[in-house]
């Protein structure tokens, strides 16, 4: 099927790539179908999570672990029973990256990671109480310390 | 919006199965606890209001893939 997108204008996807997620994306509750459009550039770890919904909504993803290793979150067992996830193995975390003009100044949403179970492709975003993380977090951390 | 005075150690039972329980009042803080079943989330609101700022704010960004390509 073809899709009109935010970045990429029309583009062809496959049905069974569509993931739902039944309450949306905090503060956009009526988006609940998106699309992860994949850079094709393998060293490059920046996606795009396209709204079905509405063409001109995408977020730009980042798998959080490529830069914060010791990223540790607890999945509640509401989300659990929610996202009918089975085993950890189908379970693949993103979070949302929010891009300034000055790139080496971009941040990821450590709190409000996107958890998505690829088996039934189903995906929410969980709003994490840990203060250990903010919705802020500096991506490329150990550049900005050197300065 | 309801609004119920209770005091320390007295509680608030919404349906059948939660419960909210004043532990203590100090400071112009009150500590209250919470029971829940487990499938139900529990969040500070401030949390969720900042999560959604993000969200409006990275909703607006945009990335040139290239650009990224030696970032890291």
């Amino acid at each position: 099927m073809k899709i009109n997108t935010k970045n990429f204008g029309e583009i062809e996807i496959e049905e069974k790539d569509i993931i739902n997620f039944p309450s949306g994306i905090l503060a956009f509750e009526d988006q609940n179908r998106f699309i992860i459009i994949k850079n094709n550039d393998e060293e490059n770890p920046f996606h795009y999570l396209q709204s079905l919904n509405d063409s001109n909504l995408a977020f730009v993803i980042i798998d959080p672990f490529v830069f914060k290793k010791d990223y540790d979150i607890n999945i509640s067992d509401s989300i659990v029973e929610k996202l009918k996830i089975k085993k950890p193995e189908e379970v693949k975390l993103y979070t949302i990256v929010t891009v300034p003009k000055d790139l080496k100044k971009m941040t990821a949403n450590l709190s409000g990671p996107i958890v998505i179970n690829t088996t039934r492709n189903l995906g929410a975003q969980i709003v994490l109480d840990d203060n250990r993380y903010s919705t802020k977090h500096p991506i490329f951390e150990k550049e900005s310390e050197a300065i | 919006m309801l609004i119920l005075t209770r005091k320390k150690n007295e509680s608030i039972m919404i349906g059948d199965n939660i419960e909210i329980v004043v532990t203590d009042i100090q400071d112009g803080k009150v500590k209250l606890g919470i029971k829940a079943p487990k499938n139900i989330d529990i969040h500070r609101k401030e949390i969720y209001v900042d999560i959604q700022n993000e969200n409006k704010v990275a909703a607006d960004g945009k990335i040139d893939f290239d650009s990224l390509k030696n970032l890291f």
